[in-house]
């Protein structure tokens, strides 16, 4: 089953200068009980589209084209406040990047934590259990007595473990992690990426898991989405990817990720040119200015193309990107 | 030229005063030392990078050596003249020779200050203003690599990258010997990251500069610094020479910080030291080495006896029982 099946979406903004088209027909799939990642630069358009995904697009902002499937039937893009509100929280839950902005200071994470079961119906006894064995979950060290104490009396690494138990405390069948180890140090962030495995398999639910780390994307997702200037460039497994990037653009990013390097270079390597403008869109390929097969054929727009059943490229060169590969 | 070093650091300690009078009346402690008893020397031309969690010190141990946080021990010595307790009329003079790039890239610009008053501000706090500072405004933009006509731009118009070559800018306008940047590339995309740090080291080259570069990401020090030292707690737990550390760290901080760096390849084996527990608070120093609490490897006598310094091939540690052999040790260490 498919948790959550984006089909051709496309958000515009209105601005003073314009309309900024922030997502272009963008498609993807999150199966059930799996970890999808999405990567891509500044400003390519992964808030926007988590934004859109939980009915959160700021007040100048629309959907103009497409579906947001969850769960196969409701489509978020037409859904009434009360029933986005019925899913968030419950069924569709949210890890930041910032943990200490994500837990309210002046409450402690028991009563937090009650009031996110607010639905529930359960006792206030009850909901305390449940609270403490998810603290319990995201070993957090005497849960019981935890409770009762307020976010900055945590380290930042254990809020965020908050964070996470408070996001799967519904036990909700998506989760959508937005850069949740950006703000950590790298022990934290490896602790953290263990952590959201072991709790993906034990309660089944789907990530969506935002970074623009490589190595963490390898590391945590099954699957994963490159984004480029409000577009999906490239979709596939994470092995595909990794292994056999189809989109030159995928080709430069992972080129640019120092982590591949074993030794000291004169020269890193970067993606020369600048993101197109959003308000005005280059006719046909997004990336063309930037690429290096880039030919007459870019300027209409590329077809996603199958590369293999489940890798699709959106690129008319996909056949000369693949000898090439690093 | 001279034979001493550009910034030799011996010794040196910064305390932090917490809480108020009623912790003292309490009799709790009222001082941290958030870094202890540092030493190190940066010869011209080299780039030591810092590296450690948050709360390590890194930070406060760049501010002591830029003179923004006054230091309780130790020595700081800039070429050869010694910098602690200097009064504040002689820091002016010396900030033309060293300085300093802040970690935020558009928040260490002032947002109502156009970037050529960005840059040309720095000739006229030293009273350089003789100069044609048009001239040097579009020296310096072509310098860092940023078009004429980014002059007239206001630091919200301006993306992380730019902004940041926008501070190099800055931090270069003086000719300076040694350039002190806290965390140069955090927060900016991994292709603009290389661009930042290729124009640092082509500075580096053209203009023999120093660099004492502060850092969580070991990628970027690898690719930057000809040494590194490894900080915990406020002291140096390692120190040496970065390729040879990157090889063989000898030091069980060291190695786990090293493997926890996650690779971009899904299909990569880990073989990860894990630390146990949390960070211990500066408040209360844990005894012995004061690692043990976090590290795999503790014996008895790490919990009770502190180590002394000693050296290991290039570097310098505090271990009792240093690592030896290249990273395939570590991981046979950490699967047994």
């Amino acid at each position: 089953m498919t948790v959550l099946d984006v089909k051709d979406l496309s958000v515009d903004f209105a601005t003073e200068a314009g309309t900024l088209q922030a997502l272009r027909k963008v498609s993807l799939e999150v199966p059930a009980n799996r970890i999808v990642g999405i990567v891509g630069e500044s400003g390519c358009g992964k808030s926007t589209l988590i934004n859109a995904v939980l009915g959160l697009l700021a007040d100048n902002g629309a959907v103009t084209a497409g579906q947001i499937l969850f769960e196969g039937k409701s489509d978020l893009v037409h859904l009434d406040g009360n029933g986005m509100r019925a899913l968030r929280g419950q069924k569709i839950a949210t890890v930041f990047q910032d943990p200490m902005g994500a837990l309210n200071p002046v409450l402690s994470v028991g009563k937090q934590m009650r009031d996110i079961q607010y639905r529930s119906g359960l006792s206030r006894k009850a909901k305390d259990a449940l609270s403490v064995e998810m603290l319990r979950k995201v070993r957090i060290p005497d849960p019981e007595r935890r409770l009762a104490q307020f976010p900055h009396e945590f380290s930042g690494g254990m809020k965020q473990r908050i964070a996470i138990a408070m996001a799967l405390l519904m036990r909700p069948s998506l989760l959508i992690a937005d850069e949740p180890t950006t703000a950590l140090d790298a022990t934290l962030e490896v602790a953290i990426i263990e952590l959201l495995k072991e709790l993906q398999k034990q309660i089944g639910c789907s990530v969506l898991f935002i970074s623009h780390h490589l190595g963490v994307i390898a590391e945590l997702c099954d699957e994963m989405i490159v984004m480029y200037a409000g577009e999906v460039v490239e979709r596939g497994s994470t092995r595909d990817i990794f292994h056999n990037p189809r989109h030159p653009y995928t080709k430069k990013l992972l080129d640019c990720d120092p982590a591949r390097l074993s030794r000291r270079e004169p020269r890193l390597p970067t993606i020369p040119g600048t993101l197109p403008d959003l308000r005005n869109r280059p006719k046909g390929c997004v990336f063309q200015a930037r690429c290096e097969f880039a030919d007459d054929a870019c300027s209409t727009m590329p077809p996603d193309r199958a590369v293999s059943a489940s890798h699709v490229a959106r690129c008319w060169h996909t056949d000369e990107t693949a000898g090439a590969a690093a | 030229m001279t034979t001493e070093p550009l910034l030799s650091v011996s010794e040196l300690r910064v305390r932090f005063r917490i809480g108020g009078m009623m912790s003292a009346l309490a009799g709790r402690r009222t001082e941290i030392e958030a870094v202890s008893g540092v030493g190190f020397t940066l010869e011209r031309g080299q780039t030591l990078a810092l590296v450690g969690e948050s709360g390590s010190g890194k930070t406060t141990l760049a501010r002591a050596v830029d003179g923004l946080q006054p230091a309780a021990g130790g020595s700081i010595r800039f070429e050869g003249r010694e910098l602690r307790d200097l009064p504040k009329k002689d820091w002016k003079p010396l900030r033309r020779k060293m300085s300093m790039m802040f970690q935020d890239p558009v928040g260490s610009l002032s947002p109502r200050l156009s970037v050529r008053s960005l840059l040309a501000e720095p000739f006229a706090i030293h009273g350089l203003s003789g100069r044609s500072l048009e001239a040097e405004v579009e020296r310096l933009l072509a310098l860092v690599g940023l078009p004429r006509d980014f002059a007239d731009r206001y630091p919200h118009q301006l993306s992380g990258g730019q902004a940041r070559r926008v501070g190099v800018a800055r931090a270069v306008a003086l000719d300076p010997e040694l350039i002190i940047a806290d965390e140069p590339t955090a927060g900016l995309d991994v292709s603009i990251q290389g661009e930042v740090l290729n124009l640092l080291n082509d500075l580096r080259d053209r203009m023999g500069l120093s660099m004492l570069i502060i850092t969580h990401n070991l990628h970027v020090v690898r690719q930057i610094a000809d040494r590194m030292a490894v900080m915990y707690l406020g002291r140096f737990v390692e120190e040496g020479e970065t390729e040879a550390i990157f090889r063989a760290p000898h030091h069980p901080y060291t190695a786990a910080l090293l493997s926890a760096n996650p690779e971009p390849d899904p299909d990569k084996v880990h073989n990860r030291i894990a630390l146990s527990a949390e960070v211990p608070s500066l408040l209360d120093r844990p005894s012995g080495c004061e690692f043990h609490t976090r590290c795999p490897f503790a014996q008895a006598i790490c919990r009770t006896q502190a180590p002394a310094p000693s050296a290991v091939g290039s570097s310098r540690l505090t271990c009792h029982f240093p690592l030896n052999g290249g990273p395939s040790a570590v991981e046979a260490i950490a699967a047994s």
